[in-house]
């Protein structure tokens, strides 16, 4: 804009004849001034229309009676927040879902970082890592709706599951894995276990690969076990992919529906209602959008100080 | 100026991007469609129907409509089921109902109270369609608000093969019999039982095929003068049979999550002796195993009934937006679907019942079972009480979660009809 400026007087115009061009550099600084704007406007509407919007007005459903299936629904403030807060069924599938994620997370933690381990060691050779590879991620690559299906087959109460255990003696009779509300929502747990550990197996493999060796070989020169080496040399290096992954592993667990819905709905008698299916009950089957959106908002609150978390570590990592 | 040359193509072009993005967004929601310059009116009509019936046919009877009507220009929105009830529950809260619509018997009530459906009567009315003719209308407050298209309904599946083996010479027709012949389907062993109650309540309709079934075969009701009326003797006979059979561990193992495929699939594979299931099942049941000997039967009833038996039904229903402009020209494609020819025709591309009481389904290129399953329905009446209530899926899925209580002992059935008909009080 200065460059500009000092060409035009350089070349010694006079003021009346200036005025056009004063208004044209006026005109380039707005226009500069507005490009960063228009260039992020595509973002901007996109995430007002399919974020902003629909935050704003299920929160709005929430303050309001009869939302959406009344013509004119009322303001009641917080009303709908204390019916679902005093409803035992929300108190519930509250519980069940901090079992369930707090159980999901640390076993998908625990057992991709074993399989990753697996991976990056150097008494396996590459074929053999290869193949592990294949074999390991394979639950990550069907849909929700195949392992639903595929799941609800082996724990049929005459499904492979109950054959197996019962041809090895483990038990006398076959149990009805996801009927009984004693099992139902370990067996739940475990299939998302199943089906979730792939993603934390690559993403720490790639955190262990960034290890340096020299650490390793240090320590083992220093005459560390084992046990001494991964503590102090590997857990430190890898902890901020661990943390990151736990805390995102329990926001996408929280959310879980799919897997629930196709395979219990929260059944049976409750055992595996989650705050999930008890959103989606309330919306869908009694059409009380108000407490819906009421529960909805709590999911999101919790999930937003989970989110805190994740950012904040984000940060300090940065 | 070099730059501002570079710069203004581009912020234009962003800007360009953007403006059509939002304008596309916008026209997402647009108006529907309406009257054409030359008098000519579109009418969208939504349903399920289309992907359910063989390919092309569904858009044959409309484009018959249309050229009996050629004013009129049919828009078919299609969708599966589950996908066809959110977009109908969105549409008829947000007052955007497609002018003529395909309803389930379990949204009608929800629906009319918001005002988005509106009365029939007097449109047909205005046409002189026969009202007589209709098989049933689905009323609210007196007011037609849907009239079931086609009928499927739901009698006893028997697997031949297995009541044969376990030593029944017939299929049953009374409660005794019936728990008679599934303790010997049972007693067969390798993994067969002799019934299956699905009662997963993601879709709970197992309360309204496999439960409440029981009491409509015997002329029994769970309503008085249209409230809830769950702890009456009838309904308390049929829980208590049904938990007799569950007792009797005659029932498939895994009820309490069993979904209405798995309850097909058992009979299927021929794990499941008898079952109450839709008739719109035997083909594929048919095709998944052609070995299956299996018949339809009326639903047993109690020992000592002889009147006629309740059958349960679902229906295709049909309705029109009262939000509408043309509500004359919905009502026209209404009444084409239900004229005597029409109607039977959809009927047998469906495999289901007309509900035009005139009209007689072709069974001549049918399984010879919906000939059977038809004398019986003629024989019994349909029966649903469900259809019309309000958040009839919340009614059935609180009933479930009680009667799962009773089925694994934790309460008694006096104590689950009680606590149904306190929260059924609630919602009416």
């Amino acid at each position: 804009m200065n460059l500009s400026s000092t060409n035009i007087e350089g070349l010694g115009v006079r003021p009346a004849a200036r005025r056009p061009a004063a208004r044209s550099n006026a005109a380039v600084v707005r226009t500069r001034r507005l490009a960063p704007f228009a260039f992020i406007s595509p973002t901007v509407a996109l995430i007002t229309v399919l974020t902003v919007v629909p935050i704003v007005m299920v929160v709005g459903y929430s303050f309001m009676d009869s939302a959406i299936v009344a013509p004119n629904p009322v303001f009641v403030g917080f009303a709908n927040y204390l019916k679902v807060l005093s409803d035992p069924t929300f108190l519930l599938a509250l519980g069940n879902t901090f079992v369930f994620i707090s159980l999901s997370t640390i076993l998908h933690l625990v057992i991709g970082l074993a399989f990753a381990m697996l991976l990056n060691t150097s008494l396996l050779s590459d074929v053999t890592k290869a193949i592990f590879r294949v074999v390991y991620i394979l639950p990550w690559l069907f849909t929700i709706a195949v392992i639903a299906v595929v799941w609800r087959l082996i724990m049929d109460p005459y499904g492979v599951a109950n054959y197996i255990l019962t041809s090895v003696g483990i038990l006398n009779q076959g149990v009805n894995w996801l009927a009984t509300p004693g099992s139902a929502m370990g067996a739940l747990t475990f299939i998302n276990i199943w089906s979730g550990y792939p993603f934390f197996m690559i993403s720490l493999l790639a955190a262990l690969q960034g290890v340096p060796t020299v650490l390793h070989e240090a320590a083992r020169v220093d005459g560390a076990g084992w046990w001494q080496r991964f503590r102090y040399v590997t857990l430190p290096h890898i902890r901020p992919v661990i943390i990151s992954m736990a805390v995102l592993d329990l926001i996408w667990t929280s959310q879980q529906f799919a897997l629930i819905w196709l395979t219990t709905g929260g059944g049976p008698l409750g055992a595996t209602e989650m705050l999930s299916t008890y959103t989606y009950k309330q919306a869908f089957s009694s059409f009380e959008f108000a407490t819906a959106s009421a529960s909805a908002v709590i999911v999101l609150l919790l999930t937003m100080i989970l989110a805190f978390f994740y950012v904040r570590q984000q940060t300090v990592r940065d | 100026m070099s730059m501002r040359r570079r710069g203004g193509p581009r912020l234009l072009a962003t800007l360009g991007t953007a403006a059509a993005m939002v304008v596309a967004m916008s026209g997402c929601s647009g108006p529907a469609p309406g009257g054409g310059p030359t008098g000519e009116v579109t009418i969208e009509f939504a349903q399920w129907w289309e992907p359910e019936l063989p390919a092309g046919s569904f858009a044959g009877l409309i484009d018959e409509f249309q050229k009996e009507n050629p004013t009129i220009k049919v828009k078919l929105l299609s969708a599966p089921f589950a996908s066809t009830q959110q977009q109908m529950v969105a549409a008829a809260a947000s007052g955007q109902l497609p002018d003529v619509v395909g309803l389930d018997g379990a949204w009608v009530s929800d629906f009319a109270k918001q005002g988005a459906i509106a009365d029939l009567s007097p449109l047909l009315k205005a046409d002189n369609f026969p009202e007589d003719q209709l098989a049933s209308q689905v009323k609210v407050n007196g007011k037609t608000y849907m009239i079931p298209v086609v009928n499927f309904v739901y009698p006893l599946f028997v697997n031949n093969d297995l009541l044969q083996q376990a030593g029944v010479s017939k299929a049953p027709t009374n409660r005794s019999e019936f728990l008679d012949a599934a303790k010997k389907i049972s007693a067969l062993g390798g993994n067969v039982k002799g019934w299956a109650l699905p009662l997963d309540t993601a879709v709970p309709n197992g309360i309204q095929n496999d439960v409440m079934s029981w009491v409509w075969a015997s002329g029994g009701s769970m309503l008085k003068n249209g409230k809830p009326d769950v702890t009456n003797a009838q309904v308390k006979s049929g829980v208590e049979y049904v938990k007799s059979l569950y007792d009797a561990d005659v029932v498939a193992p895994g009820a309490l999550t069993m979904k209405e495929q798995d309850k097909v699939e058992k009979f299927t594979n021929g794990q499941v002796g008898m079952v109450i299931d839709s008739l719109a099942h035997i083909t594929l049941i048919k095709k998944n195993n052609p070995s299956l000997d299996f018949t339809v039967a009326a639903l047993p009833s109690e020992d000592s009934y002889t009147g006629k038996r309740g059958i349960p039904y679902a229906s295709w229903g049909i309705g029109v937006s009262d939000k509408s402009a043309h509500k004359a020209e919905a009502a026209k494609l209404v009444e084409f679907l239900m004229g005597k020819d029409v109607n039977a025709q959809l009927s047998t591309l469906a495999n289901g019942f007309p509900g035009n009481k005139t009209a007689s389904p072709d069974f001549s290129k049918s399984d010879p079972l919906f000939k059977t399953a038809f004398d019986i329905y003629q024989a019994g009446y349909p029966a649903n009480e469900f259809v019309g209530l309000p958040k009839s899926d919340h009614l059935q899925r609180t009933f479930d979660e009680q009667l799962q209580k009773t089925l694994t002992d934790s309460q008694s059935v006096d104590q689950t009809l009680t606590a149904v008909q306190s929260e059924w009080a609630s919602v009416f």
